[in-house]
């Protein structure tokens, strides 16, 4: 019986890493900005487009930091153009906003590659295939979720006991008295949109290591579910994120082994629905009174 | 303003239309993006290489440039419609294609309304002349190419449980699939069905259910976009059985998909470049290898080398197809050609083509092709006619 | 003036763009590109109104309008197929489950009644929900439905993952514009009711309107339902125009659109809607169409113009209202004579005087 449920188990956890690493780009954004930012999954998209075209022409010991360094710039720019001049305006313009920056995004996207999908270069060692028991699987598979978690508690451990840190936790707590302290907002919003975008363009490796196409619209599920996990695991939370995505890569993958293959999306936001209901604020958020 | 730069608009268009005398349109309504892009684009590449090859059509003793009005379907229904539009709009005599049924439906409906003839080049569901009196198509159907699978199965591979993975909301996937499901069951078969959505980057659930469920044959119509996906994992998961799909797998992107990975590839398909008994065909693969080498972008279309798909060569015969009936209604006039089209009859690089009842070619080979996993090119495998069917 | 000179004044002009629209389909011909744009913008401004109702006037946050647009879109289609055409649109299922066949009337009312119907089922939890988590959950649940609709064992009824079609369409490009001229008249007369006036009282501050004595969860399931008919009719509509169905086209990407549209347009006003419907139709598949192709102006050939452009153009367009243009063509104004008049007054009258 475990046997047979292993390969599901493992492939849920891998998903469920790379999950969790677009989720942390989510929930620290909506954390200190209360905005969804839609265009995160197609900034992931973007990253496995620049590996894409930069592995075409350069090895690879240069194109993983630029590929790094772009998905990077990207998010920044995102944040500068689209967002930071929103920054009085009503939330749901924001919102508006970054439904409009994905829809550019995907759009020109589509424009440079012709719409047609992409190879995804292959990185030397996760890419080979090891054999667990009876199951074989990809190098990458495993290595996901151990540089997930370790990569989630360097971030804890920025959040908690650094400077920016700290500036971080009390601009999410009260935007205007941060401000008001002396923090610089801007440096801040900043900082959250790049540690995000660092982590995307990470998840981006290993996910397109292990899925080897690239299409304009590829972020696009992935996108929606690791933001269904950081809503699971009580949006604003970091390590909530990262449960929450694991909770999902491998309910889903319960769901295929189970037979109901339709449903496999469906389940994620039946779940999502449910949490909503059962606790507003997911797994592990804080309870937000309304001021009057 | 808006007003004044929309009058500018419309007038480059009327301007750019009347500019020509004696030209006849022919659309070509083809996926250059999306799932189904790269397929189209080969399909497209036959159109064009036919085009160059017959540039004009003598009708009642006049010489009309023939004009290409292509357009892209995006591999989707709901855009499928407004480029079908766009294609009526502008006055065509015919259309050719799509690769992809569902959007050929979608766009059929356009066309019967518009009363303007449409010949479908790989669009192997039924439900496409079917359901429509003005789509008429040169290959062979889904009924048929599945039972071919279906056999290949049982009678070559010894398959007796198979896995049957096809796409949600994809009329061709899920059609294939439902043929092959019943023709395999008919032959004493069992059959384990699986469906994924649009997106999905991750098979190894499926795999792994295929594996576990004892199957030995899996069949997986789909695009090429989701087949690359499928052979790396299965490659990766180590499958002992054979994976097989129908004639989109015949690309490219599967023979580099499989190159150097150790699994069993097959697909069927509607032609064989290497199959020299015909000299029309023989002469199609040389020239057209010609004519993609001198071209470099026509080359990048096709995946950038100049292995000849059998979507190329139906596209090349649907525009010759074309090229009889409009010479036989003696008229641009799209009525007039949707009459003359059930009477062309027409030696082609596929095979004869003359329509049945219902606008289908009357054709009955199938091509089964293996994916070498060292060379990177397809090897022939066999053929297989409704008569061996029995 | 006086409220019944104001109504016939905007009912001549109505008339008019009947009178128009009629002569553009006399003349322009109905293969035009002209007369298709006017047909689905007429739909699509039912839609976007719809949504609008929901968005602008009653500030609810909702992401579920391609859901209830599908099932109003399925009902229609399911429901009027010829039973002659059958077996050839069911062909896996052997002839589907139906026999019968309704009126396209009957359709289409059905249509936004089932919608409605599920809207109150899924109100009754999601709409205690607070803005950005009811954004979420409608997206969700729409996502849901677009899986319940492909689900394979459901196939004798929808036909599972495979196209529709053979339902009834219409020709005439009149058709569509009555219809929606019917659903926009039917949501003004509410907006402009008592309960209209309660909607945008929870709209500006759901506790005042509390303190006020409007029931928050009535009012409130009460427009999701009325948005959700129109929704579900809207569906149904855009069937008819396209002739085939596919649930795979409902996805969330559609309802970003007409959320595009209705902010474009200017949240709260049903006018703004209207225009920006026709505008976002006409520029995306008519207008723009050039960027998609290569052009020369003499034997210079345009640069960057490809397969794709005219998507980022009309984004980028899109990002630059949404940046610059916050309240859209029309903030909460309407365009009728009262609005024009105004307009002019603004713009002449204290020109005038400054002159």
């Amino acid at each position: 019986m475990f046997e047979k449920f292993f390969p599901y188990l493992l492939a849920g956890v891998s998903v469920g890493g790379q999950y969790a690493l677009i989720a942390v780009g989510y929930t620290m954004v909506y954390g200190i900005l209360r905005l969804i930012n839609f265009a995160h999954g197609d900034i992931f998209t973007a990253a496995g487009f620049f590996m894409v075209y930069i592995a075409a022409t350069m090895p690879l010991y240069i194109a993983v930091p630029l590929v790094i360094i772009l998905t990077v710039l990207l998010g920044f720019t995102v944040e500068r153009v689209a967002y930071k001049p929103l920054r009085t305006a009503p939330r749901m313009s924001i919102m508006i906003s970054a439904i409009g920056v994905s829809y550019l995004l995907q759009n020109l996207m589509w424009y440079i590659t012709g719409g047609l999908a992409k190879q995804y270069p292959v990185l030397p060692w996760i890419g080979d295939t090891i054999t667990l028991g009876n199951t074989s699987t990809k190098v990458v598979t495993i290595v996901t979720p151990i540089l997930t978690i370790a990569l989630v508690v360097a971030l804890v451990m920025l959040i908690q006991r650094t400077k920016i840190g700290m500036a971080m936790r009390a601009v999410s707590k009260d935007f205007e008295t941060a401000q008001l302290m002396g923090i610089k907002i801007n440096s801040v919003i900043s900082t959250t949109f790049i540690i995000g975008s660092f982590l995307a363009a990470v998840g981006s490796m290993l996910y397109f290591s292990n899925y080897a196409t690239v299409t304009p619209t590829i972020g696009a599920m992935p996108g929606l579910k690791a933001f269904v996990a950081a809503v699971f695991g009580g949006i604003g939370s970091v390590p909530g994120a990262v449960i929450g995505a694991f909770i999902i890569g491998i309910a889903e993958n319960i769901i295929k082994a189970l037979g109901y293959t339709t449903f496999s999306d469906a389940f994620t936001f039946a779940l999502l629905i449910v949490i909503l209901l059962v606790k507003p604020t997911g797994l592990f958020g804080e309870k937000i009174s309304e001021k009057v | 303003m808006k007003k004044v730069i929309a009058l500018v608009l419309a007038m480059m268009l009327v301007l750019s239309a009347a500019a020509m005398a004696e030209t006849l349109k022919i659309g070509v309504f083809e996926p250059a993006s999306g799932d189904n892009g790269a397929g189209g684009k080969q399909e497209v590449l036959g159109i064009e290489y036919a085009h160059s090859l017959t540039p004009t059509v003598e009708i009642n003793g006049v010489t009309y440039d023939i004009e290409l009005d292509i357009v892209d379907n995006q591999s989707q229904t709901d855009k499928a419609v407004s480029a079908a539009q766009t294609l009526v709009n502008d006055k065509v005599s015919i259309v050719l294609g799509s690769y992809g049924s569902g959007v050929s439906m979608a766009g059929g409906d356009v066309f019967a309304e518009h009363t303007t003839p449409a010949i479908g080049c790989s669009c192997t569901n039924p439900s496409v002349t079917l359901l429509c009196d003005y789509y008429w198509r040169v290959c062979f159907l889904d009924p048929f190419q599945g039972t071919v699978m279906a056999n290949f199965a049982k009678e070559e591979k010894q398959a007796t449980k198979a896995y049957v993975l096809t796409q949600l909301g994809d009329d061709y996937s899920t059609g294939l699939g439902f043929y092959f499901q019943q023709a395999f069951t008919a032959l004493g078969g069992d059959v384990v069905t699986g469906e994924f959505t649009e997106g999905t980057s991750d098979f190894t659930a499926f795999l792994t259910t295929a594996i576990n469920e004892g199957c030995d044959f899996f069949f997986a119509p789909s695009s090429t976009t989701s087949a690359s996906l499928i052979i790396d994992q299965a490659a990766s998961a180590n499958v002992t059985f054979p994976i097989a799909a129908g004639d989109t797998w015949e690309s490219s992107v599967i023979l580099d998909a499989a190159k150097g990975k150790n699994v069993e590839v097959y697909c069927s398909t509607f032609f064989d470049e290497k199959d020299e008994s015909s000299t029309v065909a023989a002469d199609f693969v040389s020239g057209f290898k010609a004519w993609l080498n001198d071209n470099a972008d026509k080359k990048t279309n096709n995946g950038g080398n100049d292995i000849v798909a059998a979507v190329s060569a139906l596209g090349f015969d649907a525009y010759n197809v074309a090229i009889e009936a409009i010479k036989a209604a003696g008229s641009p006039d799209p009525q007039a050609v949707a009459a003359a089209l059930p009477g062309v009859v027409y030696d082609g690089v596929t095979g004869s083509i003359s329509f049945d009842e219902n606008g289908d070619a009357n054709k009955d080979m199938a091509y089964i092709k293996q994916a070498n996993n060292e060379t990177g090119e397809f090897d022939f495998i066999k053929t297989q006619s409704v008569a061996d069917l029995g | 003036m006086k409220k019944s000179t104001k109504n016939f004044i905007n009912l001549v002009l109505l008339a008019l763009l009947f009178v128009a629209v009629w002569l553009i389909e006399r003349f322009a011909g109905a293969s035009s590109m002209l007369v298709t744009v006017l047909k689905k913008g007429a739909i699509y401004a039912v839609i976007a109104v719809s949504m609008n109702l929901l968005n602008g006037f009653t500030g609810l946050f909702s992401l579920g309008q391609a859901g209830f647009m599908l099932v109003g879109a399925y009902t229609y289609a399911v429901l009027t197929i010829p039973v002659a055409k059958r077996v050839a649109v069911y062909q896996m299922y052997a002839g589907g489950a139906i026999h019968f066949q309704l009126p396209w009337i009957v359709g289409i009312l059905l249509a936004g009644v089932m919608a409605a119907l599920l809207a109150a089922l899924i109100g009754l939890p999601v709409l205690r929900l607070k803005s950005d988590y009811l954004a979420i959950a409608t997206l969700g649940f729409a996502e849901i439905i677009r899986a319940i609709i492909q689900y394979e064992k459901l196939g004798p009824i929808t036909n599972g993952s495979l196209l529709l079609k053979t339902y009834p369409t219409f020709s005439s490009v009149l058709f569509p514009f009555a219809a929606a001229t019917i659903c926009i008249g039917i949501i003004v007369l509410l907006i402009n009711s008592t309960y209209g006036r309660a909607f945008k009282a929870i709209r500006d501050d759901e506790i005042a309107a509390e303190a006020m004595g409007i029931n928050l969860f009535r009012h409130k399931q009460m427009a999701f339902v009325i948005s959700s008919f129109f929704a579900g009719v809207g569906g149904a509509l855009l069937a008819m125009y396209q002739g085939t169905l596919q649930a795979n086209a409902f996805k969330s990407a559609m309802t970003y659109e007409i959320l595009l549209i209705v902010v474009i347009g200017g949240m709260g006003s049903v006018t703004g809607s209207v225009l920006a419907s026709f505008l976002f139709i006409t520029a995306s598949e008519w207008w723009l169409r050039f960027l998609d192709s290569e052009q020369f102006i003499g034997s210079f050939q345009v640069p960057l113009l490809r397969s794709g452009f005219r998507m980022v153009v009309f984004s980028i367009v899109i990002m630059v209202v949404v940046l610059f243009f916050r309240k859209g063509i029309m903030g909460d104004r309407e365009f009728d004579i009262e609005g024009i008049a105004k307009w002019c007054h603004r713009r002449f009258g204290k020109g005038g005087a400054k002159a």
